[in-house]
């Protein structure tokens, strides 16, 4: 089963990540893997979590979608995560 | 025409409607210190950040409108942290402004330094950082527009002493921030709602805070009464629901009544409405109302099923789904289930102590709820105190009970005395305190002699931290450690030396008839209460087991 991979969209300012970052570490959930990149004009971004399959996962989305800077969330489960692996290698390699 | 960022604070909070603040000034809020002096805000100085921050929430618990406390960086900003997370376990819209050093010098271990955005960030509904002057338009209203939406909850905003001094020239002011409106609630939500009520044997509604921050109660009460559904409260309910009805059963959970939480166990029904199931409310969780299906109805969708599934779920405002179910509901005695209540209430009574025993607080709690003004604003430190209010006190109105529930934090009480008098002038406010919580914030009987407030606070003295001294007695084999004073101090002089009036009702001869008297004087005094020293609150849920396994205890009951 692969993991799942939540995905947001965020106003961009710094501060954003440490909100959701927190949310993360206050509520004990682990995240796998980050990506994150400035969408369009540059005001918003688009982040990937990968996290653990967890029973929890609805309601880490729901407290994700109650953060201000947050603009949408979803659980996408169709996503190719072989960038993920990439990434992997990457932080693996020395 | 060009303002400072102080200036602009200054007229955005009175932009708000903001009246009175509360604070203390330090090198890095100077800049707004002096921009408040030429304004028409009163400033209250607190005589800690923390009694700041309690001062600020205890106006926004007495009135439901957001409150501001202000601190300076560093130490200023550490200090009000407890009152902040205090104001986001219960939900209390207010708004902190902290000075922060300028903003070249962010990073560098500057003087009176700290990340305040970091600390605030787990403790706040939002905060924010100001990086420039022009964001103030838009972070100030935004701060009371985040406060008072949904779910209310505190925000914090730093703002570098470079962004209170630098200059805008301000064209138009932003609208001031206000809670959004509530959506619709669905009308076949509501045809279920009303349908699973009308199918119920033995529904019980199970409220709290959500009820009082809704301005829901007279809704709850119409509703209750219509269809008969009897109505247990959370802490933070209490007051939402009329203590003299014939449907009231008082408090659930930890320290409620037995009979209480042994109907909530034989409900077929929970109508949970505006309560998050709270471990102190629910005990042992699996075990809590396994007999019912739960209708939850919050206004925030992340309570839903958090803590324990719901058979239904409604989110938005508890307010609007009573009033969208009235037209549907049917009238109801169920005097089948009200006859199973009034025979448990009979045999599992909450047990007074005999009459003639001065010295239980139970006994005083009920004797002074006879002597003040109906309306009259009670707010309670944390500790066994607290619970004997919860218990004895017949709350007949919203925001009359002041206390802090979810963090439970010694040294509210004072503090949120001071603000309830400051926003409910008129009213009496009175804190029911314990020996051990009132030097949390002692000080405060500085600010309280200063404004001359009417605001009586009462200290139950037992020489103990009594509440932990309790569970060293029941859950640790009377391994006493730490919970008993030494030091005995004379709080009657001690208030006398802020400048109050003050009395021992150990040395009066008819001490109930002090009460009365003093509370027939306006102006603030001090009143210390002796009481005995070893009693426990009960009954008692052991932490961790189900409501039905309450410890009920051998004392002398009436
Ligand atoms: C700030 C803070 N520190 C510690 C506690 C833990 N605590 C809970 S009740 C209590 C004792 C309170 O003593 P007192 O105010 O005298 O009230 P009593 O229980 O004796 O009525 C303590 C220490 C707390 N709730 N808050």
């Amino acid at each position: 089963m692969p993991k799942p991979v939540i995905e947001l969209l965020v106003n961009n300012h710094a501060g954003v990540m440490s909100h959701i970052t927190g949310l993360f570490a206050r509520r004990a959930f682990n995240i796998d893997g980050i990506l994150c990149g400035p969408v369009g004009d540059g005001n918003t971004s688009r982040m990937f979590l990968l996290v653990d399959e967890d029973e929890r996962i609805p309601q880490v989305i729901k407290q994700l979608e109650k953060l201000h800077d947050v603009i949408n969330v979803r659980e996408r489960n169709d996503y190719d995560r072989t960038i993920f692996h990439r990434l992997h290698e990457f932080v693996e390699s020395e | 025409m060009k303002r400072t960022g102080a200036q602009i604070i200054t007229a955005l909070l009175e932009r708000q409607g903001i009246e009175t603040v509360a604070g203390i000034p330090g090198g890095c809020n100077l800049p707004l210190y002096d921009a408040l002096r030429d304004s028409p805000i009163h400033h209250v100085l607190a005589r800690h950040e923390q009694g700041a921050g309690f001062i600020a929430q205890g106006m926004a618990r007495a009135t439901g409108k957001a409150a501001v406390c202000l601190a300076t960086s560093g130490p200023g900003a550490t200090n009000l942290l407890t009152a902040i997370a205090d104001a986001k376990l219960d939900s209390v819209p207010i708004i902190a402004i902290t000075g922060q050093v300028p903003a070249s010098m962010i990073g560098t271990d500057a003087f009176q330094e700290v990340d305040t955005y970091g600390l605030t960030l787990p403790i706040t509904k939002h905060n924010f950082i100001v990086r420039n002057i022009e964001e103030l338009l838009e972070v100030v209203p935004e701060a009371f527009h985040i406060a008072l939406s949904g779910r209310p909850g505190p925000v914090a905003i730093d703002v570098p002493k470079d962004m209170q001094t630098q200059t805008l020239d301000i064209t138009e002011w932003p609208e001031p921030g206000k809670a959004d409106a509530f959506p619709p609630c669905d009308p076949e939500a509501i045809r279920q709602l009303a349908d699973r009520i009308h199918r119920a044997k033995k529904p019980v509604l199970y409220i709290g805070g959500g009820i009082i921050a809704s301005g829901a109660s007279e809704d709850l009460a119409a509703f209750a009464r219509k269809n008969g559904i009897p109505v247990a409260c959370t802490l933070s309910g209490l007051g939402a629901f009329p203590a003299n009805d014939p449907l009231y059963l008082g408090m659930l959970g930890m320290h409620g009544a037995q009979y209480t939480n042994l109907l909530l166990d034989e409900a077929d029904l929970i109508l949970a409405f505006g309560v998050r199931f709270d471990d102190r409310a629910t005990g042992r969780v699996v075990e809590f109302c396994k007999h019912a299906d739960i209708i939850h109805v919050d206004i925030d969708p992340s309570e839903i099923s958090k803590i324990k599934p719901a058979n239904l779920a409604i989110v938005g405002d508890v307010g609007n789904v009573l009033r969208s179910v009235m037209p549907m509901l049917h009238d109801n005695e169920r005097s089948e289930w009200r006859g199973r209540i009034m025979e448990l209430k009979d045999r599992f009574p909450l047990r007074f102590p005999v009459p003639q025993d001065p010295l239980h607080p139970m006994n005083f709690l009920q004797q002074l709820s006879m002597r003040t003004e109906p309306g009259t604003i009670i707010t309670t430190d944390v500790g066994q105190h607290q619970m004997w209010v919860a218990q004895a006190y017949p709350f007949q109105r919203p925001r009359t009970l002041l206390t802090s529930g979810g963090l439970g934090t010694m040294g509210f009480g004072l503090p949120a005395a001071i603000g309830a008098a400051l926003a409910r002038p008129g009213i009496r406010a009175v804190c029911v305190s314990g020996d051990g919580s009132i030097l949390m914030n002692l000080q405060e009987l500085a600010t309280l002699a200063e404004l001359n407030l009417d605001v009586t606070v009462f200290i139950m003295n037992n020489h103990h931290l009594g509440l932990v001294r309790q569970q060293q007695e029941l859950f640790y084999g009377q391994r006493y450690f730490a919970t008993q004073f030494g030091a005995d101090p004379d709080f009657a002089r001690i208030a006398e030396g802020f400048g109050l009036r003050a009395w021992d009702l150990g040395e009066e001869t008819d001490p109930m008839e002090t009460v009365a008297r003093t509370l027939n004087q306006p102006g603030p005094c001090v009143i210390n209460v002796p009481v005995h020293q070893t009693e426990n609150v009960l009954p008692m849920v052991p932490p961790g087991k189900a409501n039905r396994e309450m410890i009920i205890g051998e004392l002398t009951y009436a």
